[in-house]
């Protein structure tokens, strides 16, 4: 409890102290957009099992719950960021029937989901509600500094519910219905109740964070936050660290998305090849991801 | 005047597709008795339990628990009004250690939140000492052990337990054998599917022989094999009397 309490104030005192001695403040605002969903992956995934391939329905949902909220309702950005959570939790109750699905079937129906999501947001006859394929521009609420203080926020959040389901009951509870929802049953656990709790907790951290992403950039195109690259990412740093533990999906992120900025864009082929290559090893031989080194070694990570 | 039945079933149906599993079923339950389910494989014993345990809705017929229908609630509301089981192939709650098996079916399987002493529960199916090992570490003895310390730590008044006993030595056989008496002195009802009969001989009071989803016999073990019907399902009709 102790030492998850600790790396957690030490990744929220790095997201917030950075930009006061590196410039590059965009790059560190995606690097808490990406801890925020890769945590968030890490609820659904790493305590329930459930693969959500398309995570980013919730991102973009709460991009534009944030921007019809400021657009339409002229709200100002905080109570229309939790429009933006509302927009993912409502998204999430309406793809609840989806949990009955399991394993792959999860995966593709959810992934299908985001894209109808995408589909539908973008639609032109849709122009005057959600400006259709032509994108949101929220100039009149630009502010970089505020916005990336509330991601931070977030992100803080976020990581807090984490720490609670690694030293909770509830967390327990998620781990039984993951690894046997009969079982869970017979031990009195309400298994439709918590994998429905544990997706909608994913949902929220998603739509802020994706509500604060409109809110930053301020101009973007549907195809900006239904991007599937949201979803694959955030599944992939986040098994590359190693789900179900708080440490495992910060170091991913850290890990991979540094490389990405490192050489991806300066050298994307070196990069791909970079990529696919730990990816491949990380598979064989860390099934379990990063902290698994760390469990064998025996130190113990939070 | 005799004394309310725990667990009544009367004329219960589950089939699956056009296969009939349960054809009517009848039996009872009363406190502080055990009453041994036996019969060919494919007889309907599991999917009884299943159905009891809220796995399966029934499609008919009642199952009536303390003088409330309890057919079809999901399992985790059964659990909480005092009904649990065993399961034939346990599957525990692998990554998590021995003890947070049975704290987790503590917090969530008792209303009341009482407080049960997990220590002396896990010395009492022979666990002692393997509290802080994952479940993944225990051979299927010790986790159909775990499973029956998951059972009784939601502390049920029925418990349902689905061949316990296969595949456990003569010792372990008859320490388990005391542990359920000892169970049933305590007032809890005792529904056990088994295919050991001396280990049915040895812990039941009475049987109910089922055969294609129906009761065929009700009575004690003894006279059980002396039924002509039982007989017949068991070695068939072409033998010598």
């Amino acid at each position: 409890m102790r030492s998850a309490l600790v790396t957690v104030a030490a990744v929220v005192a790095a997201a917030a102290l950075l930009p006061l001695v590196y410039a590059n403040q965009l790059l560190l605002f995606n690097f808490v957009v990406f801890l925020t969903l890769a945590q968030g992956v890490n609820i659904i995934y790493g305590f329930t099992g459930y693969l959500p391939f398309g995570y980013v329905g919730f991102f973009g949902a709460g991009a534009y719950g944030f921007s019809l909220a400021v657009m339409h309702l002229h709200l100002a950005p905080l109570p229309a960021l939790a429009c933006a959570a509302a927009a993912a939790v409502l998204l999430g109750l309406l793809l609840t029937p989806l949990l009955r699905l399991s394993g792959a079937y999860f995966a593709i129906a959810n992934l299908a989901a985001s894209q109808a999501m995408f589909q539908i947001i973008s639609n032109p006859n849709l122009t005057d509600i959600t400006k259709g394929p032509y994108g949101i521009s929220l100039s009149g609420v630009f502010s970089p500094n505020l916005s990336y203080g509330v991601a931070v926020a977030i992100l803080a959040a976020t990581l807090g519910v984490m720490v609670f389901l690694r030293h909770s009951r509830f967390g327990l509870a998620l781990q039984a219905i993951r690894e046997d929802p009969v079982t869970a049953g017979m031990a009195g656990i309400d298994v439709v109740r918590g994998r429905t709790l544990a997706w909608l907790l994913s949902a929220v951290a998603a739509g802020s964070i994706g509500g604060v992403f409109a809110w930053y950039v301020s101009v973007f195109y549907p195809e900006t936050v239904f991007s599937p690259e949201f979803s694959i990412f955030a599944i992939v740093f986040a098994l590359f660290g190693g789900i179900a533990t708080i440490t495992g999906p910060i170091l991913g992120v850290v890990i991979l998305y540094g490389i990405y900025n490192g050489i991806g864009i300066s050298a994307p082929q070196y990069f791909q090849l970079i990529y696919g290559v730990l990816i491949m090893v990380l598979v064989l031989f860390l099934p379990n991801g990063i902290v698994s080194l760390f469990k064998r070694w025996g130190i113990d990570v939070p | 005047m005799s004394p309310e039945p725990l667990l009544q079933v009367a004329g219960l149906v589950k089939s699956f597709g056009g296969f009939v599993v349960l054809d009517g079923l009848n039996f009872h339950v009363m406190p502080g008795e055990i009453l041994g389910l036996v019969g060919p494989n494919g007889s309907g014993k599991t999917t009884c339990i299943n159905v009891i345990t809220g796995l399966y809705k029934p499609q008919a017929g009642s199952i009536t628990y303390r003088g409330r229908e309890v057919g079809g609630l999901p399992s985790h509301r059964l659990v909480h009004l005092g009904i649990n089981r065993t399961f034939q192939v346990p599957k525990p709650f692998l990554p998590l250690t021995v003890r947070q098996n049975v704290e987790v079916a503590v917090a969530y399987g008792r209303p009341d939140g009482g407080a049960v002493d997990i220590d002396a529960l896990l010395a009492s199916v022979g666990l002692d000492g393997h509290g802080g090992k994952p479940a993944a570490a225990l051979n299927s003895i010790q986790q159909k052990m775990l499973d029956l310390a998951r059972a009784l730590a939601t502390g049920p008044r029925l418990l349902c337990v689905d061949e316990l006993a296969a595949g456990l030595n003569p010792g372990e056989l008859d320490s388990v054998a005391q542990r359920l008496r000892e169970l049933a002195r305590g007032g809890m009802g005792l529904l056990v599917v088994e295919h050991l009969m001396g280990f049915i001989d040895q812990v039941t009071d009475r049987v109910i022989v089922l055969n294609a989803g129906r009761e065929i016999f009700e009575g004690v073990l003894a006279e059980a094999v002396r039924d002509r019907q039982v007989v017949d399902v068991f070695l068939g009709t072409d033998h010598d009397d």
